[in-house]
């Protein structure tokens, strides 16, 4: 069985790798199983983690008919597919807006936005690098918060101080461009790896 | 009445300002709302799960039906969604937990799933080299910067680069958690003001475009 699914593995990632030279028929059926597989795959986990324990268990072992709620609210959103009764389903949509809308005030409040400005504050305390690696992060992090203030014109001051900005949001995508080639790169290589050290060699000896 | 957004805006606004309270007020009976209110969103998110599955296969079923531009790849997704979905419930029943090592699920998540999922990513470190080549032509400063500091995180993150120079890590590393991190804590800042905003919005009733 283990031979089996090296052969399956390794055929679907030359599958996908095939688009290298131009779109196939082979990687077309790779993608298509790929979407097909994915969706099943999160239908059996919806029911695995989410309905089994947080709803079905607690209802039959524990009587927590109160759940019986959230089920109502999740079955009329099914409402959508009988289009007389599809106004029902904005009451879920509503539910889950608003607890997605509280939690966006408190949640980015106190997950986001306190710690980031704490993590900013930072102690300056004379001529060393320490202070000064402190004060680019605060004048970084002012800077392109007002390259993004977009109610007054960019000039003048705010024109100098957007421009450094900008500068400094250069530097993080071109970072963050590269760390993510890298992480692509890593996942080739690991590919590579199992073609090399998982299926030719102990294969084909 | 009944079928207009006033009650839909009355759920919103009641479920969202008691999640606000909760926050001020950890005690009873808010103190475990915001816990119930996650779990309960949680299991209504699960029953979307069926509507996204039904139009994927309602699309793909219509496509066979009209013979459309490569039906034939309809089947196959079709196919590899009923072979995943038989062997979930099948390891279900006999596993308890399609989740299990060993399970006919699992062998077909370790088997397909990660090899489709690990390649279709590593697939892109080709196509990024065409996109970096367009985004990094150092046509002006910006551009420029983009490039450079494109390249010094690439260099710094393999082992030659502190076979070259030991500074150079170092270096990569100071980029990392110095400018790139001043610059990333202010969008992340700028994105939590707006999602607050936002969030203030909805409960208030003034954004409404989720109800059309």
């Amino acid at each position: 069985m283990i031979t089996i699914g090296i052969w399956i593995a390794a055929g679907l990632t030359l599958c996908i790798y095939s688009f290298l030279y131009k779109d196939n028929p082979f990687y077309k059926f790779a993608e298509s199983f790929y979407v097909g597989i994915s969706a099943g795959y999160w239908l059996i986990y919806t029911y695995a983690y989410v309905i089994q324990p947080m709803l079905i268990e607690p209802i039959r072992n524990r009587g927590e008919f109160v759940l019986l709620i959230p089920a109502f609210f999740g079955l009329i959103m099914l409402s959508r597919w009988v289009p007389k009764i599809a106004w029902l389903s904005r009451w879920s949509i509503a539910f889950m807006v608003g607890i997605g809308a509280g939690l966006g005030v408190t949640g980015y409040i106190q997950g986001f936005l306190i710690p980031q400005i704490q993590a900013t504050i930072l102690p300056i305390t004379g001529f060393n690098i320490t202070s000064l690696n402190n004060l680019i992060i605060i004048v970084g992090v002012i800077t392109t918060l007002l390259y993004f203030y977009f109610s007054k014109e960019h000039k003048g001051i705010l024109g100098w101080t957007s421009r450094i900005g900008i500068t400094f949001i250069m530097i993080a995508f071109g970072a963050s461009f590269g760390y993510t080639v890298m992480a692509r790169i890593s996942l080739l290589i690991g590919r590579f790896y199992f073609l090399i050290y998982d299926w030719i060699i102990p294969i084909f000896g | 009445m009944i079928k207009g957004k006033g009650i839909p805006l009355a759920i919103s606004f009641l479920t969202g300002t008691i999640i606000i309270i909760a926050f001020f007020i950890p005690h009873a009976p808010f103190g475990s709302f915001e816990e119930i209110s996650l779990r309960w969103y949680s299991i209504i998110a699960g029953f979307t799960m069926l509507l996204g599955v039904d139009s994927l296969l309602r699309l793909h079923t219509n496509k066979i039906k009209r013979k459309e531009n490569h039906w034939a790849y309809s089947i196959v997704l079709l196919f590899g969604f009923l072979l995943i979905v038989i062997v979930g419930i099948i390891s279900t029943i006999r596993y308890g937990n399609a989740f299990l090592t060993g399970s006919g699920f699992m062998y077909m998540y370790d088997n397909m799933i990660i090899p489709l999922q690990s390649t279709m990513f590593s697939l892109l470190a080709f196509f990024i080299a065409s996109a970096a080549y367009r985004a990094f032509r150092a046509r002006n400063f910006d551009a420029t910067l983009l490039l450079i500091t494109a390249i010094i995180v690439m260099f710094g993150r393999v082992p030659i680069s502190e076979m070259i120079s030991p500074k150079i890590p170092i270096f990569t590393e100071w980029i990392m958690s110095v400018p790139q991190m001043a610059a990333k804590r202010g969008i992340i800042i700028g994105i939590a003001l707006g999602a607050i905003g936002v969030s203030l919005r909805i409960i208030l009733g003034i954004e409404r475009s989720y109800l059309s």
